[in-house]
């Protein structure tokens, strides 16, 4: 049943890339034709010079910096949201006592929390990763918390008969079972790194492709910024890739994942 | 030597004892007997075990296992088998069979390679010497059965409790794990209770067969299968096995019908 790759590829993403063609290509034309001026929407072919142009500073200099809050805040995410999952898991009183205040950590609009951030941690990379972390912790604390709980009673059951103790069913049944819903959980959480690492930027920094498209776009720059929006979806994407890649080598050796 | 017994035990999901689903019920169980249980949906099958296993403790009444009076933790003492075979999907044929192993933390559990190769002597013996690295999934539902039972076999427990092994079977099937397990039975030195809904099954495998009441005031009968050993498939036919059959079933509808 396998086909050539090319075919497969073509079956998979074929639509959306002729979507895409057909998208550029208009939005030149649109531009090309003078219906837009270029500072408003820049061409796409412009967008790719300014990227090209500024590349070793776009690159060299400010993708590297978000990487480096973005893989900071997510570590920071991944540590301590697995930590209160696995804690609300097995200790019923935390879990009733920390919910509501994960559900209000995320119903307070964190640009109007940032300035805040900016007085305790400076313009340090600390004050992105604290933004980083806050988007970014709440996908993985539900979905490892969810998949945890989906630990299967009738499975359970059979394993005490056996003379597991807490431990053998939360090492054996928990988590394996949890590891579907905590890879949709990192998914879910690394594009919101990147969207968290971009806020912080804007808030304040000197460096970063968050504060440089803002920079670019109050200096009227429009291809310069958009090629860094370029680059942080490219960034988003890239990182997305990495997660489902891991999962696939991870979730491939069972026999099936329900 | 009664290897199980139960006495005047009674058992209620709720307060009150009016609406216990097992009332006074005794019944004794020697070594190596194969004994089936009958009632009709709701008469506490599968309670009965949960109470024999010690996932559930009786409001009143006496377990005893091996003669000695349970009054804490029985879990880990007899091997239950629950009617899903409940293997787990990311752990091949070898390393399900190996989970009652490393549940045990007696003494007396021998070392991982005595194990394995006693799981792989029986694996070939079920006619499944081929799969021991498949995943469950890779195994039709008469093989995955067989090996959910090899996995009980692997407790080491004297006493098995069977809660309708067969029951998800198609026909066929079921009939093929029949002839199986009754070639097994003659080698196999242990003790099975053995929950159906199918009184032919019943009456082919068991020693003895109990009738659970379905009302309260009425008791739990018994009755012997004076068939010889080793049985047929053949025997369906035999005058005796039809007389038992009709006998049975007059009982459960007399039962029912009041």
């Amino acid at each position: 049943m396998r086909r050539p790759l090319f075919k497969q590829w073509a079956h998979d993403y074929g639509w959306s890339v002729l979507l895409l063609l057909i998208l550029l290509v208009s939005w030149e034309a649109v531009v090309a034709l003078g219906w837009v001026p270029s500072f408003i929407i820049p061409a796409p072919t412009s967008i790719i010079q300014a990227l090209i142009k500024d590349s070793p500073l776009l690159i060299g200099q400010h993708l590297i910096a978000t990487l480096e809050e973005v893989s900071l805040g997510f570590l920071l995410s991944v540590i301590v949201g697995v930590m209160l999952a696995v804690g609300m898991h097995i200790f019923r009183p935390l879990e009733k006592t920390l919910y509501p205040f994960l559900i209000i950590s995320q119903t307070i609009p964190l640009i109007a929390l940032s300035p805040i951030f900016i007085m305790w941690f400076g313009y340090s990379i600390w004050s992105k990763v604290a933004v980083v972390f806050l988007t970014a912790f709440f996908p993985i604390v539900v979905s490892t918390y969810d998949g945890l709980k989906k630990g299967d009673g009738d499975y359970t059951e059979l394993l005490l008969t056996m003379g597991a103790n807490r431990w053998d069913i939360f090492r054996t049944i928990e988590i394996p079972m949890a590891l579907p819903s905590f890879f949709s959980g990192l998914k879910l959480s690394i594009v919101y790194c990147v969207v968290g690492a971009t806020i912080g930027e804007w808030l304040g920094g000197t460096k970063g492709l968050g504060y440089f498209s803002r920079r670019m776009a109050s200096n009227m720059h429009t291809d310069a910024m958009f090629a860094s929006i370029l680059l942080l979806s490219l960034l988003g994407i890239s990182l997305f890739m990495m997660i489902v890649i891991m999962e696939k080598q991870i979730l491939k050796r069972r026999g099936s994942t329900k | 030597m009664s290897i199980l017994s139960l006495h005047n035990l009674t058992y209620s999901y709720s307060q009150s004892h009016e609406s216990a689903i097992i009332q006074g019920l005794s019944m004794n169980v020697h070594a190596g007997e194969f004994i089936s249980i009958i009632g009709v949906s709701g008469s506490g099958k599968s309670t009965l075990f949960k109470l024999i296993a010690g996932l559930l403790e009786p409001n009143c009444g006496e377990i005893r296992i091996h003669g000695e009076k349970c009054t804490t933790n029985r879990l880990g003492e007899v091997a239950y088998m629950p009617q899903k075979d409940l293997l787990l999907p990311w752990r091949t044929v070898l390393d399900n069979c190996l989970l009652p192993w490393e549940f045990n933390r007696k003494p007396s559990r021998g070392h991982k390679e005595e194990v394995i190769a006693s799981i792989q002597r029986m694996l070939a013996r079920f006619g499944l010497g081929n799969y021991e690295h498949c995943y469950p999934n890779e195994l039709s539902g008469g093989m995955r059965q067989r090996v959910a039972f090899l996995r009980t076999l692997i407790t080491g427990q004297d006493l098995l409790l069977l809660d309708e092994p067969f029951g998800a079977l198609d026909a066929m099937t079921k009939r093929e794990m029949h002839r199986w397990l009754l070639g097994l039975w003659g080698d196999l030195h242990k003790t099975i209770l053995f929950i159906t809904h199918d009184l032919e099954e019943a009456i082919l495998l068991s020693d003895r067969i109990y009738l659970l009441p379905s009302e309260h005031n009425q008791t739990v009968q018994e009755i012997h299968v004076n068939l010889p050993r080793p049985r047929q498939y053949a025997m369906n036919y035999d005058p005796h096995f039809i007389q038992l059959r009709k006998d049975l079933e007059q009982r459960l509808y007399e039962k029912t019908s009041i």
